[in-house]
Order: C-alpha cells, then structure tokens, then sequence
C-alpha cells in the first residue's frame, strides 16, 4: 500500500502538486487521471524517487520512504515504468530483461574472475525467466533482437516485462498505453489483469485512454492543478461536473463561448 | 644478421611494444565510455600520475627529484594503478554526477592541473628536467633481447587485462554498465545503484591509465612532463578506442596497434621533408589521423570490430544469444 501524505512539490512559481494525498491500496489497481498538467506524472516522480517532495511524506506499507532513490525503491518492492519507453536501445531484448534481477553474483566484477561457474548457473536461471516472460508477453519472436529496433507498442511491453523479472510488490505505470495501438492495448491490459490477479501486483495507473482506465481502475483518482479533485468508481467519475469542467477548461458546462479557447482549452493549469 | 633488415626488426619490436601501452590504457577508456559511456577527457592526467609514480618508486636515489627508492618495476606499476585509481576516485565522488559534457570538460581541467604540478613540483618529479635512469625489466641483456624481453611483459600484461575486462563485460557486471551506459535513469529504475557503478568503472578503467603510463615511463627509461601532452596521450587514446569499436575489447587493441602505427610511420614520413615543412610535420601528422578518423567512421560507424552482445547461457544455445 502507499500512502502520499499531504505533497507539495513547486518548480519555481509553479506548484505542480500541490498538498495532495492520495492512497493506493494493497492489491488495487488505481487509476489516476487528469488533464495536461494536473501534476500525474509529477506526482509518479515523488513516489518514484526522482523528486523530493518540498513538503509531506509517501510511506510504503507503513514505511517512510519520501526522498529515498529509485534504486532503493525497487529493493523495497516499489516499481516504474516510463512515459516514454526507456529501453537500453543497444542491448538485446533478452537482455533489457536479464538486467533487472536484483542481487546477481556476477555483478561484482570479482566474482566474474573467481566464481565464473556460479555466475553462469545464475545467467541460465536469469535467462530461463526472462524467456518466460518474453513468451507471456508475446515477444519470444524477438528474443535476439535489438530493443532500439522494437515498436513502439512493443516497446511498452518491454517496460512491462522489465517489472515482471522480479518479485514486485507495487508498480507505477506511467501512460503505458500512449502510443500504443488498440489491439494490442487491449493485451497490455489482460496482462496488467493477470498480474494483477495471479501475482498479486498492485498497480497505480497513470493513463488517458479512459476506456482502458474504465476496464482497470477502481478507483479512479482525478488531479487537477496538482491536487486530488475526488475519487471513486469510473461511472462516478464519467457524472461528476467538477472533473468535466476540468477536463475541457472552464466555462464549457456554461455553453455557448465560441472562441479560440474552445479547440486549445483543455489545459486549465 | 643484414643491418637494415635488423633495424627493421628492431623497429618492429618498438611499434608493438608501444601499441601495448596504448592498448593497456584504451581498454581502461573502454571501460570507461566503452561500457559506461563516461566522457573521461583526462587520460593523459591519469597517464602522466602512472608514469611519475612507477618512476619515482624504481629509480635509484637523485638528488634532483623525490627518492627514487629503487624498488623491484612491478612494485612501481602496481603503485601506479593504486595512485591513478585513488586519484580516479577523488575526482569521480566530484565530478561523476555531472552529465557527460560536463564530466568531459572537468576531466580535461583536472588533467591539465595534474600536468602543471608535474611540471612545477620540482622536488617532486625534478620539474621540466624529468627523471631519468627509469630502470626497464630485461635491461643490459644487449638488443634484442632486452626490448624482446620487454614486450613480452607489455603483452603478458595486454593479455591480463584482457581477461579481466572481457570476463566483467560478459558477466552481469557488464550488463548494467551498458544499461548505465544506454539510460541511466531506467537502470535506476531497475534498481541499479548507478554511482556506485560509475564510480567502479572509472575507478576500474583509471588504474589502467596509470599502468599504460608507468609502462610508458620503463619503455622510454625517461620522462617529462612534455611527454603528457594532452595532444599526444588524449587524443591518440580517444582516436584508438573510436576507430577500433567503442564497447569492443578486440577493438580497443585493434585501433591501438593501427593508429600507432600510422602515428609512428608519419614521424618517419615527415623526417624526410625539407626543414621548413618538418616545422609544420608535427599538425601534418594530428591533421592526418583526425583525417583517418574520419574515413574510417564513415564506413564503419561503430568502429572496426564493433560491440557485440555477449553470450549467454541458455537451453536454446549460449551462441543464438549474439543480437547481431
């Protein structure tokens, strides 16, 4: 479970979140949506590590965790992935996957020299499970090849898959579906499910395609200007003013404002 | 044996015996932007502190410079990579967290600073006079077998170091340097203490620089701090790594032994040119291999023998793992 106590994060006057708490609860898949700079993705960075919070706290299960790095999150259980697909363009896919594993003997140069039969009992194991995770996401054909050749889509997949090679206890995933086309949007959210189901996965789901959100989340959280503007089921979400008034500018419920602000005015912060 | 034949020969000896030393310290740059892709512009710091090291700890006692103490040669080379490596780590715990450019241009500050207390520190290193009567392994065994007896250590240790870094860069320890490398912020995210791996490979690679410089300094028997020009150890370096294949061990030693051989061929090239053009013969010879470099790059983008990814392990066939 996390726990995000009342966050404040400014970049210079801007307040991108703005005192905001949210909860995502152990075994959910939580939805968090809003427009074009309601803080999302900020607030996926202070969870993540990579921004301290100016003020309040994020607790892991009970832990204080606020300013700790990435690399020490995901040995506390706490995963990412990336808006845009972070891949390691020059290493094969089988490897993009190998690399994630934590505590591998091999990655200390001295036991490469001295205990090199360890290491390689250790890589087959590694392999084995990369592999079945490629085949569960569909990307066995691709094994060899590599990830900077990958599509976009498959790319994002690859993001998945990385989060797959260890034993994860919450993952954030930041508009996986961006630029993903629809089939294979609609795997992408079975898999999300599997996980979910199967591995007990919790996951905390940044996302604009509402009808992906509608399949997965409950609930679902909207920010606007950086703070939470309510939370709750889709279908309470799809009737409520306040999130239509934030998602297409003010003024629109009130009708009839032919303007220029009508086909832009959907970035109210 | 005929004498021409002979001076051939014996020139052969020292081309190669030079490539070693540059391949010693190419394979610590592969280590460094090779695997890592750290911009590390201070080779020729890291090189002079090597040479000066091993100097200093194997001559016999002069007035003119700090000891010498006379120590056995491998005691001063591996004196040399403790002193590059802690050097190494001083400047990688302040400048490692600068993006790359910026690590370029502290590098190459740091180096130059490195240069002028060499050249200034009189009592140290005997200032622009150097230090001389370095002692060399096989000495006084009358030629050729003094110089053979040399490069055999060159290439024993060519050999060494090979091992070591090809077994790291098949190992998982390689992998997350090229994940590093590739983008550091996912493999931070994959949970990859990144500072702690920068800092190893530039650490790792850095001790290296210093072995080719103490090499260096028992080849020549002589050094100054003219020897450590930014020019001549840099450059040469980078170009070498470039040429060869960045990320490939091979390439570092393949582009070592072609640059110095066109370096070294150029400077018997340009000693038959009239006087006034032999003034000009030292950026004919910079012109030219920046000339090679380019050529070279635009049919082989990533170098002569370019990065491959390393086998591994597996049921389907360790050899099916190469992504090319």
């Amino acid at each position: 479970m996390i726990v995000v106590d009342h966050v404040s994060k400014h970049f210079g006057g801007i307040k991108a979140v703005n005192d905001c708490s949210i909860t995502v609860e152990t075994g959910s898949i939580t939805g968090v949506i809003g427009p074009n700079g309601a803080g999302k993705t900020t607030l996926f960075n202070i969870i993540a590590g990579v921004y301290k919070p100016d003020s309040g706290k994020v607790l892991l299960d009970g832990v204080d965790v606020t300013g700790k790095k990435p690399h020490e999150l995901f040995a506390l259980g706490l995963l990412r992935t990336f808006q845009i697909a972070h891949e390691f363009s020059n290493m094969t896919v089988l490897e993009n996957l190998m690399v994630v594993p934590p505590e591998q003997s091999g990655e200390h140069l001295v036991s490469s020299w001295l205990r090199w039969g360890r290491v390689q009992g250790e890589e087959r194991r590694v392999r084995e499970r990369a592999e079945e995770v490629l085949d569960s996401l569909r990307l066995g054909h691709l094994t060899f090849e590599l990830a900077g050749n990958l599509s976009g889509g498959q790319k994002k997949l690859l993001e998945l898959g990385r989060t797959m090679m260890t034993d994860a206890k919450v993952v954030l995933l930041d508009e996986l579906g961006a630029g993903v086309n629809r089939t294979l949007l609609g795997e992408l959210a079975s898999d999300i499910e599997r996980l979910n189901r199967d591995h007990g996965y919790t996951f905390c789901v940044i996302e604009h395609d509402m009808d992906l959100i509608g399949r997965l989340c409950d609930p679902v959280i909207v920010m606007a200007e950086g703070s939470v503007l309510m939370q709750g089921t889709m279908d309470e979400i799809k009737k409520n003013d306040d999130v239509i008034e934030a998602y297409l500018g003010g003024g629109v419920l009130k009708k009839k404002q032919p303007s220029a602000t009508d086909a832009t005015g959907a970035h109210p912060a | 044996m005929d004498l021409e034949i002979f001076g051939l020969f014996m020139y052969g000896i020292s081309l190669l015996t030079m490539t070693g030393i540059y391949a010693v310290s190419c394979l610590g740059l592969n280590v460094q932007w090779g695997f890592t892709g750290l911009f590390n512009a201070g080779i020729a710091g890291f090189f002079a502190v090597g040479a000066y090291t091993s100097a200093i700890l194997t001559t016999p006692e002069h007035a003119g410079h700090f000891g010498g103490f006379g120590l056995p040669v491998p005691v001063g080379m591996a004196a040399s990579m403790i002193t590059a490596g802690i050097i190494a780590y001083a400047v990688a715990k302040i400048c490692l967290r600068l993006r790359s450019d910026y690590l370029a241009i502290a590098t190459l500050g740091i180096a130059e600073i490195l240069r002028l207390i060499l050249k200034n520190e009189q009592w140290l290193t005997g200032g622009s006079l150097g230090i001389s009567h370095i002692p060399r392994p096989f000495d006084g065994r009358g030629q050729p077998w003094s110089e053979l007896g040399f490069l055999a250590v060159v290439v024993v240790i060519v050999l060494a170091i090979y091992w070591l870094i090809e077994r790291g860069l098949k190992a998982p320890w390689g992998r997350v340097m090229r994940a590093i490398r590739e983008n550091e912020t996912a493999a931070e995210a994959a949970g990859k203490n990144v500072e702690r791996y920068r800092l190893e490979a530039f650490v790792f690679g850095a001790m290296f620089m210093g072995l080719g410089g103490a090499l260096s300094a028992h080849a020549f028997k002589f050094i100054s701090p003219e020897a450590f020009e930014p020019l001549l150890v840099t450059f040469l370096v980078w170009v070498m790594l470039i040429i060869g294949g960045s990320g490939n061990n091979k390439g570092a030693i393949l582009g070592a032994f072609i640059v110095w051989t066109i370096w070294s061929m150029t400077e018997l090239f340009t000693g038959f040119l009239p006087s006034d053009w032999a003034i000009r013969a030292s950026y004919i010879r910079v012109f030219l291999i920046g000339l090679i470099l380019q050529l070279v790059l635009q049919f082989y983008a990533k170098g002569l023998i370019p990065e491959k990814p390393p086998v591994i392990p597996g049921k389907n066939g360790g050899e099916k793992a190469g992504g090319d």
